[in-house]
Parts: C-alpha cells; sequence; structure tokens
C-alpha cells in the first residue's frame, strides 16, 4: 500500500517541510554572497540538490525496472516505484534546468550552455518524458511494466554514453567553459554545509513524495485490480454481463 | 535451422518485399533528400557555412529517415498480423532481430550512399580520408539500426506507435548523432586520426544496441 | 492417453475484460472438435490461449504435453494457427510466403508445393499476396498451416469468406486431418457444414463452455 508505515511518512513530510524552511534559512541569509557572483550565486543552493535527486530519481526507475524484469524478484511494487520516481525525477530535472539557467543567465550571461552535465541533463529529462510517454499508454499492467521496464533499462545504459560523448566533444573544442556550475574554489564552510543541506532536505522531500505518489498508485492499482475481480467473478457465474456475448443456448452433438 | 540461417531467412524477407515495394527507395531517401535541400533553405545560402555544417545535416537527415525506415519495417508485420506468423513461426526471436536490423541497416547504407552524394554536391564537401569515415558510418549505422528495431518492436501493437517511436528513439540515439557529426568533419578537415575515437564510441554503441536488442526483443514481442 | 488439450477453470483477459470465464475443455487425438457460440464468446481468444499467443491469467493449461502458464511458446512448432489474418506479407508472391513460413518452421520446402497443389493455389503461385481476394488468402493461410505439419489444428472460422470450390477443399481437408490423427479445434459459424465433420461440438457462450467438454479418443488411424 505504502512503502513506509503511515506514521512515518507523515514524520518524514514534517522533516523534509523543516529541513527546506532551514535550507532556505541559510542559503538566504546564512551563507555568504560569493565574491564573484553575488547573491545569484545562492541558486547553487537549489541547483545542486535538483540535479542530485534528478539523477538519483533515474537511478531509482532503473533498479526498480531491473528488479521488475528479473523473474525471481518481480513484483508490483518495483514497477509502481519505477513510474511513482520517473514521475518526481522528470519534474527535478526541469527544475535542474531551469535553475540552471536562472543561476547562468546574471552570472555568465546565458540561458544555456554546451557543457556535458547540462546537456546530459536535457537529453535526460527526454529520456524521462519518453519513458513517461509509454506510461500512459492503455495496456495491461503486466505488458505495460515490461514496456517501461525495458526503456528505463536502455535509457539508463544510454546516459553515460550521451555524458561521454558530450564532454569528449566539449574538451576537444577547448573552449573554456566558463560555465562551471561547481566552481568549487570558494566553496567551503557554510557554502559548503549549506549546499550539503540542500542535498539531505531534497531527498527527504523526493522520498516524501515518492511515498506518496506510490500510495496513489497502488490504490489506482487495488481498485482496478477489485473491478476485475468483481467482473472475472460475475462472468464465471454467468451472472450476465449484458451487451457481450450472446446467450444462445446449443444442444450439443454426441 | 541454425541463428545465421534463421537471420538471413528473415533479413532476406524484408530485403526482397523492399525490393518490390521500393519504399526506401521511392519515399524515404525523397525524403532525406528534401530535408537536406530545406536545411540549405533555413541556413545561409553561403557555401561556406553549409560545407562546415554538412556532415550534422546529413546525420540529422539520416536519423529522420531511421524513423521512417523502423515504421515501415514494423508496418509490413501489422498487416494482416505477420506478427503472430512470426511468433508462431519457431523462429529464434533473437534472429527475428538481427534479421529486420540487418535489413534496414543494409537500407540505411544505401541512403547514406546516395544522400553523402548529395551532400557532396549541394554543400560542395570534399570527402577524403575515406577509411574512418565509412567505419563511423557502419558502426553508426549499425547502432541505428539496432536501437530502431529494439524501439519499433516496443511500440509494435501500440495505436500511438508513430509519434511514440521518435519520441522514443531520438534522445537514446544523441551519442550516435554526436559521435558520426565529428568522426566526418575529422576526416573531412584532413584530420582523420581524431575521427578514430568516435569509430570507437560508435562502435561501443552498436555492440551495446545489439545486445539489448537481442535480449529484449522475444519478450517485447510476445507483449504485443 | 495423455488429451492433447487439457483445460480447467481458465480465465483469460483481453486487456481488462475477462474473455474466458472459467472455461473447461479437452481434446484427444484425432478429434475434431468444433466450437460454436455466439460473436464475442471467447472462440477466438480461447484458440489464441491454446496457441500460447495470450497469457493464462488463471488456471491449468495443458497442450501438446507442456503446461502453458509456465511456458507458452515451445509447443507452438506442433500446432497451426489459422485465424482471421493470413499472417502474410503484401508483396510478397504465394509461393514466397509459403517458403518463408515452411523453412521458418524447419519444414522441407516439398511440403510448401504440396500444400499449394491440395488447396487448389497452383495457379495463384506468382501472384503478390496483396492481389489475392479474401477467399484466397484463407486457402493460403490454411496451405501454411498444413505445410507446418502440426499435430494440433487451430481454425478461427475457415468458411468464412471461402466460395463453394474453397469450402469443398476445406472440408476435405478437415476430414484428412482427422484420419492422420492430427487434433482439430474449429470455432465456426457455418453449424451446418460442421456438424457433419465434427467428431464433437462445444458451444461458448459468455467465456464459458457447455456441451461435451471431455475429451473422446478416437481409434488410432490404420498405420501403413
Amino acid at each position: 500500500m505504502t512503502l513506509l508505515k503511515p506514521a512515518v511518512g507523515r514524520a518524514l513530510g514534517w522533516a523534509a517541510l523543516a529541513a527546506l524552511v532551514v535550507l532556505a534559512l541559510f542559503g538566504l541569509w546564512g551563507a555568504p554572497p560569493d565574491d564573484v557572483q553575488g547573491d545569484a550565486q545562492r541558486l547553487m543552493y537549489l541547483h545542486v540538490p535538483a540535479a542530485w535527486i534528478a539523477y538519483l530519481a533515474f537511478g531509482v526507475t532503473a533498479f526498480s525496472s531491473a528488479l521488475w524484469l528479473w523473474p525471481r524478484t518481480r513484483a508490483a511494487v518495483w514497477d509502481r516505484i519505477a513510474g511513482s520516481s520517473a514521475e518526481l525525477g522528470v519534474l527535478f530535472t526541469a527544475l535542474t534546468l531551469m535553475l540552471g539557467s536562472l543561476w547562468g543567465r546574471p552570472v555568465w550571461g546565458v540561458w544555456w550552455a554546451w557543457d556535458a552535465r547540462l546537456v546530459t541533463t536535457a537529453v535526460l529529462l527526454f529520456l524521462y518524458l519518453g519513458y513517461l510517454a509509454l506510461r500512459k499508454v492503455p495496456a495491461a499492467p503486466e505488458a505495460r511494466a515490461k514496456r517501461c521496464a525495458i526503456a528505463a533499462l536502455i535509457a539508463f545504459v544510454d546516459v553515460p554514453l550521451v555524458h561521454f560523448s558530450v564532454s569528449w566533444w566539449r574538451t576537444l573544442h577547448q573552449e573554456a567553459t566558463v560555465f562551471d556550475p561547481e566552481l568549487k574554489a570558494n566553496i567551503h564552510g557554510v557554502m559548503a554545509f549549506t549546499l550539503w543541506w540542500g542535498v539531505l532536505a531534497f531527498t527527504l522531500v523526493y522520498v516524501y513524495l515518492l511515498d506518496r505518489r506510490y500510495r496513489l498508485e497502488s490504490l489506482e492499482e487495488d481498485l482496478e485490480q477489485r473491478e476485475l475481480e468483481q467482473a472475472i467473478a460475475e462472468r464465471v457465474a454467468g451472472a450476465g454481463t449484458p451487451g457481450r456475448g450472446s446467450r444462445k443456448e446449443e444442444v450439443p452433438v454426441g | 535451422m541454425n541463428l545465421a540461417q534463421e537471420v538471413g531467412l528473415v533479413a532476406g524477407k524484408d530485403l526482397r518485399i523492399e525490393r518490390r515495394a521500393r519504399v526506401t527507395l521511392q519515399q524515404i531517401l525523397p525524403f532525406g533528400a528534401i530535408v537536406l535541400l530545406l536545411f540549405a533553405f533555413a541556413l545561409d545560402p553561403d557555401r561556406g557555412v553549409l560545407r562546415r555544417v554538412a556532415p550534422g545535416l546529413f546525420w540529422v537527415a539520416v536519423l529522420l529517415a531511421v524513423l521512417l525506415a523502423v515504421s515501415r519495417a514494423f508496418t509490413i508485420e501489422t498487416e494482416h498480423a505477420a506478427r503472430d506468423g512470426l511468433r508462431l513461426s519457431g523462429l529464434d526471436p533473437a534472429a527475428i532481430f538481427l534479421g529486420k536490423a540487418a535489413a534496414i541497416a543494409v537500407q540505411l547504407v544505401v541512403l547514406e550512399a546516395l544522400l553523402a552524394a548529395g551532400v557532396v554536391l549541394l554543400f560542395d564537401v570534399s570527402l577524403s580520408s575515406i577509411g574512418p569515415l565509412v567505419l563511423a558510418t557502419l558502426a553508426a549505422t549499425v547502432g541505428l539500426a539496432a536501437t530502431g528495431t529494439l524501439y519499433g518492436v516496443l511500440a509494435v501493437g501500440l495505436r500511438m506507435r508513430e509519434t511514440l517511436v521518435p519520441v522514443l528513439l531520438l534522445p537514446v540515439v544523441s551519442p550516435v548523432l554526436l559521435g558520426a557529426t565529428r568522426a566526418w568533419e575529422a576526416a573531412i578537415d584532413g584530420a582523420p586520426s581524431d575521427a578514430w575515437p568516435w569509430v570507437g564510441v560508435l562502435s561501443v554503441f552498436a555492440v551495446l544496441a545489439v545486445g539489448a536488442g537481442m535480449l529484449a526483443f522475444g519478450p517485447l514481442l510476445e507483449e504485443a | 492417453m495423455q488429451p492433447v488439450v487439457r483445460l480447467r477453470s481458465i480465465v483469460c483477459l483481453l486487456g481488462r475484460f475477462p474473455a474466458l470465464a472459467g472455461l473447461d475443455l479437452d481434446a484427444a487425438a484425432g478429434e475434431v472438435v468444433l466450437l460454436s457460440g455466439g460473436n464475442g464468446a471467447g472462440k477466438t481468444t480461447l484458440l489464441r490461449l491454446i496457441a500460447g499467443l495470450v497469457a493464462v491469467h488463471s488456471g491449468e493449461a495443458e497442450v501438446l504435453g507442456r503446461d502453458l502458464t509456465r511456458d507458452r511458446r515451445s509447443h507452438r512448432r506442433e500446432l497451426a494457427l489459422v485465424g482471421h489474418e493470413s499472417a502474410c506479407y503484401d508483396d510478397l508472391t504465394t509461393r514466397e510466403n509459403v517458403d518463408f513460413a515452411v523453412r521458418a518452421a524447419g519444414a522441407s520446402p516439398d511440403v510448401a508445393a504440396d500444400a499449394l497443389e491440395q488447396l487448389g493455389l497452383a495457379p495463384l503461385a506468382d501472384v503478390a499476396h496483396g492481389r489475392l481476394s479474401t477467399g484466397q488468402r484463407r486457402r493460403l493461410a490454411l496451405a501454411i498451416a498444413l505445410a507446418r505439419g502440426p499435430k494440433l489444428l487451430l481454425l478461427d472460422e475457415p468458411h468464412a469468406g471461402l466460395d463453394a470450390e474453397g469450402r469443398a477443399v476445406l472440408d476435405e481437408v478437415l476430414a484428412a486431418a482427422s484420419e492422420d490423427g492430427r487434433t482439430v479445434l474449429l470455432a465456426s459459424h457455418e453449424l451446418d457444414r460442421t456438424r457433419a465433420l465434427a467428431t464433437r461440438e462445444v458451444v461458448l457462450t459468455a467465456g464459458r463452455a457447455h456441451g461435451s467438454l471431455a475429451a473422446e479418443p478416437q481409434p488410432e488411424p490404420a498405420r501403413q
């Protein structure tokens, strides 16, 4: 029904909220502005954690898909986790890209830069969208799960290839990659703490939302399962679901 | 029949159908050529620009053509429920995958050769260093054909197949577009040694795509 | 003797609809079992389930000695299904379609020629499938099925679309099949003709079977 016990889930929700509040405090006031980038750099405290979750969610989708595909561990729970994680993943990926844009514009004057991390994240977004499109196609649960699981695993193997190709492409071009989201030269102390706190807060948010989404999916599937069993039982009992099937009784031939 | 014979049987069937119907030659090839022409309209007709971006334009045109080729390859299986026939035939699904992918690859190679001629003519490109160019093209083609066949069967029973396959396939093959374009650029700009590493990347992709297809084609065909 | 088909409490889903709901059925070697019933009763689904094309949701299913709930693929070589569609390719000729199916099944090409003869398709050997009439396509599908030499023949409304000559040929084929010790499961609306040929009739209504459900083993065919 749910991944976490209801009490744990609720507590997690409050913890996530609290963590976000703390993050906001540190991000906006606690941490000092960057020497070079000024206040715009504070977006890093959202952008980097969002990116982390985008990839974490993707990994969870791929791993759950693998567990579903493996016959010994096949169970509906993995398919539901894969789907729920993908929905969250696409949100966080889009968030990562938007925040990256917002950060890049004031600091480096560009809305976008063709570096490996950003481009790979953009491709990741499209891989997610494809997966979700596949999930929306109406089909029997087993068939849908199998298709989506295979698509997820292919995408998972593809991402490193994309990253490698793009990063190599960009280094070959020998353009100074000015846009480096992790210009860690000046990150220490409070800034480092805030960054890691951001990662923690976002992870809590992710797990909480995953649990909620999973619960929703699980309820929907339970409802469909119950309707299905009822339809089967009615038909088995010959209780007459009108419309489909004729009621002719023929005299059998010996 | 062993695997190789089964692959030959399936590939032969698809290629014979193509020889009769001539869809690749009469529809997909003109489509690719028109795409190249449209690029020329869209970009600065100053010859210098087109020559520089010619490899990229070529491979984008090829990618779009792959979508059509894959669509066609599976349309023939949905007419008259030939898919059921394949499932009942007793053929090894891996052989069906390799056969269909091989047929698509052969058609793509012919297409690429003709489009390359078009690129040379229209964009004033000189193709030197044929070696890495050809190898890169072959590796890219295998990767595209294999991945296309895999997603083609994934979507084969679905109503929204026509729009789903592009959305699924194109992001996944972006490394192929990248690698093939860079390899061509290196070969054309007279720095062929730069092309070899990209040939490597394309080959890795091709091997992974073929492997994934051989594993996944069977289960996906059964769910169709 | 083991029945060729043994089904108990079969539930089979099409999407979310229980097309078969608690179906029992047996069939022994050499029987010709007529499946009658209205549209939507589940005849097509039943035949496809026995062929292993659709999964068993619950119940026991044993066909040709294999448990379909575990493995619904390995028994396919020993059966043949003639459905509503011919499972052929429009751009291939009759001969080419049969050759492909026969070679895929691992049978010898001479068998293909015999099957074409038997069904009166020899004059159409070089006609493209797309040009055949419905009745001719039906006969072609039947020729392919017979050429595979199946122990179990599954026919879904085989008389539909056939002309008088075609029907006569089909009746001969059915009679011969039974003599050869093949089991035939035949779904049909043409009750007058088929009752004469069938050894037993089973009525399908709303996903369940009524009538003589037990197998009636036929005497062994005289062996030369």
